[in-house]
């Protein structure tokens, strides 16, 4: 293993932090919802695939559709309108479906959102079909970019510090602002909350939206490295539940450490020992679950 | 204070969890500026009761009016803004919120609401908690910061479920002196209270719940006439 070049394990790298990315936005989404909904949120794979789609169809099909060929929506614009549809269809769902389940066990919402999350996939399927679309990446970060020590597409260096920003972001807003406390109380005990004066349904249903925007967010990031297809968010969720498993639900800065972290295990098992970089992951999940079944940053309880 | 407003006033109140009926008609009121207990032996529905008033049980019917306004039919967060600062048995203080944190917590319910320096004028003990999480904090501290925490709110009207239970006679004696100064500030409270010792000088007036009704009403100025009654009534 120590006649590999150096270029190929900094590009294995590359790809596993960038994967990484995803994972991290992604388990931090699920992680946001199961705290304050107490449910698996299944959908939150089809949820990513729906904003790489409307950004796809931004740009391809908006225009022909609505009779105005040459109307563009373009990256830049849906990375801000695809989270926010995803959002709102999420948020429709939660206020319509998922609420009526919040009393019963975690299983019927697991099952709710598993359901939705196939009939969206057959949806898409149906409309678009399995193959693959694709995505160019806008003008502005199109070629390669020299980052010292090798060249790198310009689009993937964007992805990299974006989904940190995110990241970031989400974990300052969690755990240094008012509205993150007020969500922090409401994962511990929102009856309470709810009597001291907090709207605490809307809350509920404003942090489904928000952990739905996130996976909303990913999905346009996504369109242009991933090919844009209905099963994509699906695929990539298997990988995010083991992500899940190993970190806890429990931390949300847990879930972009462990999302992060497995990325790069992944991407340096392909250059070490590439035939198991497929299972490096669930060979983790399975270790944490036998050392420690709370998750490495799960509370034990 | 006998002519003063209502503050809060029940009539009829029942409620349950789930199928479990627990209040069969509570009838009481609470004028502004008084302090009145509910006492009772161990599961006769007190703690029901403040739950009922804040809309924390499961169905409840009757009347329940806080400064004049009927909330039977409002959801918690509504009553809450009317004026009501609530102090639940269990402290329900937040684990993985700092001790600041949860202090500044409750968004505003009523003008004039504590400072932060006035509640560490009141309980200098969380001077220094600032940074601590709830969860570790001491049963004292967190009853302090349960208390601080809805003063900061200026809820005029305070629901405080057994605030000396199971503490140090210190502690005990420091939310003995919280309540004087609190009355004296012309705060609204009603105390639910096991140690009737430490209730019996604070308060305005006591009623005496049994089986989910009141059954008897006591004016301070009573309570040495009616020594025996009050003590079979709360089985002492
Ligand atoms: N969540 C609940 N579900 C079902 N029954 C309950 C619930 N909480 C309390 N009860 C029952 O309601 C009755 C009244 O309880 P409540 O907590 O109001 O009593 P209490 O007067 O506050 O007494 P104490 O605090 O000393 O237990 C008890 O019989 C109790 O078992
Ligand atoms: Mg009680």
């Amino acid at each position: 293993m120590f006649d590999i070049p150096l270029p190929a394990v900094l590009a294995q790298v590359t790809i596993g932090l960038i994967n990484g990315c995803f994972y991290a936005m992604l388990s931090m989404g699920l992680a946001i919802i199961f705290g304050l909904l107490n449910i698996i949120n299944f959908t939150h794979g089809a949820q990513f695939m729906m904003a790489a789609f409307i950004t796809w169809i931004g740009l391809n099909q908006l225009g022909p559709w609505l009779g105005f060929p040459e109307l563009q929506l373009g990256f830049w614009a849906s990375l801000v309108v695809a989270p926010l549809i995803v959002a709102a269809v999420g948020m429709g769902l939660e206020r319509l479906l998922l609420r009526r389940l919040a009393h019963l066990d975690h299983l019927y919402g697991l099952l709710l959102t598993f359901g939705v999350a196939l009939v969206t996939e057959g949806a898409f399927r149906h409309g678009f079909g399995v193959s693959g679309q694709g995505y160019d990446p806008p003008e502005m970060l199109q070629g390669p970019i020299d980052i010292g020590f090798m060249m790198l597409p310009r689009y993937r260096l964007f992805v990299v510090v974006a989904s940190l920003a995110i990241c970031l972001a989400t974990i300052w807003l969690f755990e240094r602002t008012r509205l993150g406390a007020y969500l922090r109380a409401g994962t511990e005990n929102p009856r309470l909350l709810q009597a001291f004066g907090i709207n605490v349904p809307v809350m509920i249903t404003l942090a489904y939206g928000f952990g739905v925007g996130l996976a909303g967010l990913a999905g346009v990031l996504a369109a242009p490295i991933m090919q844009i297809t209905p099963l994509m968010g699906g695929n990539l969720l298997n990988i995010i539940f083991a992500v899940v498993v190993i970190g806890g639900l429990g931390s949300i800065s847990g879930a972009m450490v462990t999302g992060l972290g497995l990325g790069l295990i992944e991407g340096i098992t392909k250059v070490v020992y590439p035939e198991a970089s497929t299972v490096v992951v669930f060979v983790i999940m399975a270790l944490a679950l036998l050392l420690r079944p709370a998750g490495l940053f799960g509370r034990e309880t | 204070m006998a002519d003063a407003p209502f503050m809060l006033e029940v009539a009829g109140l029942n409620a349950w969890y789930a199928e479990s009926h627990i209040l069969h008609g509570v009838d009481f009121h609470v004028r502004e500026g008084e302090c009145v207990t509910l006492l009772g032996r161990n599961g006769v529905g007190r703690t029901t009761t403040l739950k009922a008033i804040l809309g924390l049980t499961g169905r409840r019917t009757g009347s329940v009016k806080v400064r004049g306004h009927e909330t039977i039919g409002l959801p918690p967060h509504r009553i809450a803004r009317l004026g009501v600062g609530y102090c639940p048995e269990e402290r329900g203080i937040y684990a993985t919120l700092t001790a600041q944190e949860n202090l500044t917590l409750l968004p505003k319910v009523g003008p004039g609401g504590f400072s932060a320096a006035e509640v560490f004028a009141l309980f200098p003990n969380l001077r220094e908690r600032g940074a601590s999480l709830g969860g570790r904090l001491s049963g004292g501290e967190q009853q302090m910061l349960a208390l601080g925490r809805i003063l900061m709110t200026g809820a005029p009207l305070l629901l405080l479920d057994e605030i000396t239970e199971g503490l140090a006679p210190v502690i005990v004696e420091a939310l003995g002196q919280a309540i004087v100064a609190l009355k004296a500030r012309g705060f609204t409270m009603v105390l639910v209270e096991q140690n009737f010792h430490f209730a019996r000088h604070l308060a305005d007036r006591h009623y005496v719940i049994d089986h989910g009704q009141v059954v008897a009403e006591i004016a301070r100025d009573e309570i040495a006439g009616r020594e025996a009654e009050v003590n079979r009534l709360l089985g002492l």
